[in-house]
């Protein structure tokens, strides 16, 4: 009984005292953020090893969504006699939910776990000491190039993944299924709103790219140094990651779009 | 740190495609390219019912899109609901008698304003109010109309 009661204090003690340090870190990345802006071939290599090693990726997967979306749009509008409305199945759900979302957690589990285990074994190896005793602060030369670095990609790998998907929907919908293509382009156009979804979407896109990238940055800085623990930040780097897309996702939403 | 041409091509490459992408998105996906560049202007009509009509409806003349429901209010005093429509600057020749009705898109579809040119010389501006307007029908309401005059025919035969 007793004992559980100090589980309890513990853990809710952990909880707290590792979203204080997640704190304290990001205002110390904030501050670092200078460093890359200084130097911005700091953050080129990073947008290469972070945004563009991720493109492909992005690149198929939003192919295969958008097309998949347009087969089993097709399959259930027909019943319907809404072919037509395809275009806005296609686009709304891509712009607004899965674009943000699914890019999202393909970033966390391609660029957010790299990051997570490069930092981890930086601090493992003891390179991070060692930048501190050469006074060179690792937060700004390390910790901040990439972490802008993810910022920045995560809405542009986004708008890729929401374009290709629409493309791809298009290419299912009128190249394969025989839809109209001038119902498929006005009818999107006249539903969705500049504002109220592209916008948004990037909007969405801007706050998971924040949020994975400090996840991934702040598990690799605070791993235990060794091989597990390194492999524990790892993973959870990617699963708190994804808790916090979805999460999140389902509170911009509902701010978002609650009262449209 | 050298950095190789490789990584800052691809680099550009990938900042590019990504822009390429947003545009795509602004322009080709949602309705950005319909309002660029022109300016719109206002006018109102009072209706007895709205129905489903919605802030963003379109607005038709001719089965041609002219501009987009802007505000929708309530009169307090009138008890009647007044909407504001935004039309397209371009389409300025639209004379002071015109009417307004609000239409269903298909059986099932959403409701649009549909505006009917009259013969008047003069034209609509900023601010105008239309004074011929038709409310939207309501199923329910025809519904009603239709059983009451069933009921009153067999009453009196």
């Amino acid at each position: 009984m007793f004992e559980n009661l100090q589980y309890v204090g513990r853990t809710t003690l952990q909880v707290f005292e590792n979203l204080g340090r997640g704190s304290i870190f990001l205002i110390r990345i904030l501050i670092g953020l200078w460093e890359p802006i200084k130097r911005p071939s700091l953050l080129i290599q990073q947008l290469y090893s972070v945004g563009v090693l991720s493109f492909l990726l992005i690149l198929v997967s939003g192919l295969f969504v958008g097309m998949v979306l347009g087969l089993q749009g097709y399959y259930i509008l027909s019943d319907f006699g809404a072919e037509q409305t395809l275009g806005v199945m296609v686009a709304a759900s891509l712009v607004r939910e899965l674009g943000p979302v699914v890019s999202a957690l393909l970033f966390a589990g391609r660029a957010g776990s790299s990051l997570t285990a490069e930092i981890g074994l930086m601090k493992a190896t003891e390179q991070l000491s060692g930048m501190e005793m050469m006074a060179v602060d690792p937060i700004g030369r390390i910790i901040a190039p990439r972490f802008l670095a993810g910022f920045l990609s995560m809405p542009l790998l986004t708008a890729i993944f929401s374009m290709i998907g629409v493309l791809g929907g298009y290419f299912v919908g009128v190249g394969l299924l025989g839809i109209d293509e001038g119902a498929f382009w006005s009818q999107m156009q006249t539903t969705l709103d500049f504002w109220d979804d592209i916008v948004n979407g990037v909007i969405k896109s801007l706050v998971f790219g924040f949020v994975v990238t400090w996840i991934a940055v702040f598990q690799g800085y605070d791993a235990i140094p060794t091989a597990e623990g390194v492999s524990r930040a790892t993973t959870r780097s990617v699963v708190y990651s994804a808790f916090a897309i979805l999460g999140l996702d389902f509170v911009l939403t509902a701010l978002m779009f609650g009262d449209a | 740190m050298q950095q190789s041409k490789t990584v800052v091509t691809m680099v550009g490459l990938f900042v590019t495609a990504g822009l390429i992408a947003l545009f795509f998105l602004a322009m080709q996906v949602s309705n950005l390219s319909s309002f660029q560049g022109n300016g719109s202007y206002i006018i109102k009509a009072r209706f007895d019912n709205v129905g489903g009509l919605k802030v963003r409806s379109p607005v038709s003349v001719a089965g041609v899109r002219v501009g987009r429901v802007k505000t929708i209010t309530f009169d307090k005093k009138a008890y009647v609901a007044i909407v504001d429509m935004s039309i397209e600057s371009r389409y300025d020749t639209l004379p002071t008698d015109t009417s307004a009705s609000i239409f269903t898109s298909g059986l099932l579809g959403e409701q649009y304003i549909g505006l009917e040119p009259g013969g008047d010389e003069e034209f609509l501006g900023e601010g105008d109010t239309l004074e011929l307007t038709q409310s939207a029908l309501v199923l329910e309401e025809m519904i009603g109309k239709f059983l009451f005059k069933k009921a009153e025919g067999s009453a009196n035969n």
